[in-house]
């Protein structure tokens, strides 16, 4: 049951990020070139109401819906891995024209050559995880 | 309204919910995590005590994927009879200057996201890297756009405040500084 529900999650967020376009390289581009709202109304009414959304169930202590007690984790302290990630996630970001979720998306849109974004998305985690005690977190 | 374009404020607050939905089910809405479960599940474990995990208890977020690909495939082959993306004249006219002549009438560049485009090893090696980066920098920053943008500042996390700067530094430096050197020809 558990592994239906989240299937079905998933669905929907793969139907809402391609019905939205938020899939779309083009707007990826249009997003970094400042040349429309679309994006920054995504993510901001995303964030308007999931500030709100986390605010309440935090501050309600409201249970899981199996009544587990529910833990949202502070991310670890830093600068360097935050500014220093994310600014090679950004250039990535923007020469692909998708993050993560969308790139599991565009697969099942059938746009085969994203797959060469995710074999080199899955090697650059990889690479990752072999140099990370190397570089400043 | 289901077969045209969704607006940004439809999209928005049902991101939103999905993220209240994984949170409300004891879990937690990030994508970019599931790359280094691919990692551990393709024996990595072996390089790296860091992809030694439980991939048991990564299963849901797996489904999740398992789930983001259907939804693509329902998006585009149920509710998109027209893949054509109505961004703005200004873009148009930029991505012509760059050499793509696809801009305004796909859902995606012919000119990197088709099998005649992969004749071309130039090609191969931008959607490579590209995707590199992704992975790599995610996993840097722990985190992607659902992870840190969404789900991060939705809990006012100062952390993913700094990633999303990140995202946007290298994003811009992409798009304005370096897609001239590599796209025109």
């Amino acid at each position: 049951m558990r592994s239906l529900a989240y299937i079905i999650i998933g669905t929907f967020l793969g139907v809402v990020l391609y019905k939205s376009e938020a899939a779309s390289w083009f707007r990826i581009y249009e997003m970094f070139q400042l040349d429309s709202f679309h994006m920054y109304g995504i993510i901001g009414s995303a964030l308007a109401v999931g500030i709100v959304l986390v605010q309440w169930i935090k501050k309600s202590k409201t249970k899981s819906f199996f009544g587990e007690v529910i833990n949202i984790q502070d991310k670890e302290k830093s600068f360097a891995r935050y500014i220093l990630g994310g600014t090679m996630f950004g250039l990535g970001w923007a020469l692909a024209g998708a993050c993560p979720g969308p790139i599991y998306i565009l697969v099942g849109a059938g746009y085969w050559p994203i797959i060469l974004v995710l074999m080199g998305a899955i090697l650059g985690a990889f690479v990752y995880g072999i140099v990370r005690s190397k570089l400043p977190h | 309204m289901l077969y045209q374009p969704w607006p940004w404020y439809v999209a928005g607050p049902l991101i939103a919910i999905i993220m209240a939905l994984l949170i409300l089910m004891g879990k937690k809405f990030g994508m970019s995590s599931n790359l280094e479960t691919f990692c551990s599940i393709g024996g990595a474990g072996k390089f790296s005590d860091y992809f030694k995990i439980d991939v048991k208890s990564k299963r849901w977020n797996l489904l999740v994927v398992l789930g983001a690909v259907i939804g693509g495939f329902f998006g585009a082959h149920w509710l998109s009879p027209n893949p054509a993306v109505n961004i703005s004249d200004k873009t148009v006219t930029k991505l012509q200057e760059l050499g793509f002549d696809s801009a305004g009438k796909a859902y995606l560049p012919t000119e990197l996201f088709s099998m005649e485009a992969l004749s071309n090893l130039k090609v191969w090696i931008i959607l490579l890297v590209a995707g590199f980066l992704v992975g790599f920098g995610t996993r840097y920053a722990g985190g992607c756009t659902s992870g840190h943008a969404i789900s991060g500042l939705s809990n006012l996390q100062r952390p993913s405040l700094i990633a999303v700067i990140g995202f946007f530094i290298g994003g811009l430096i992409m798009v304005h500084l370096l897609f001239p050197l590599i796209f025109e020809s």
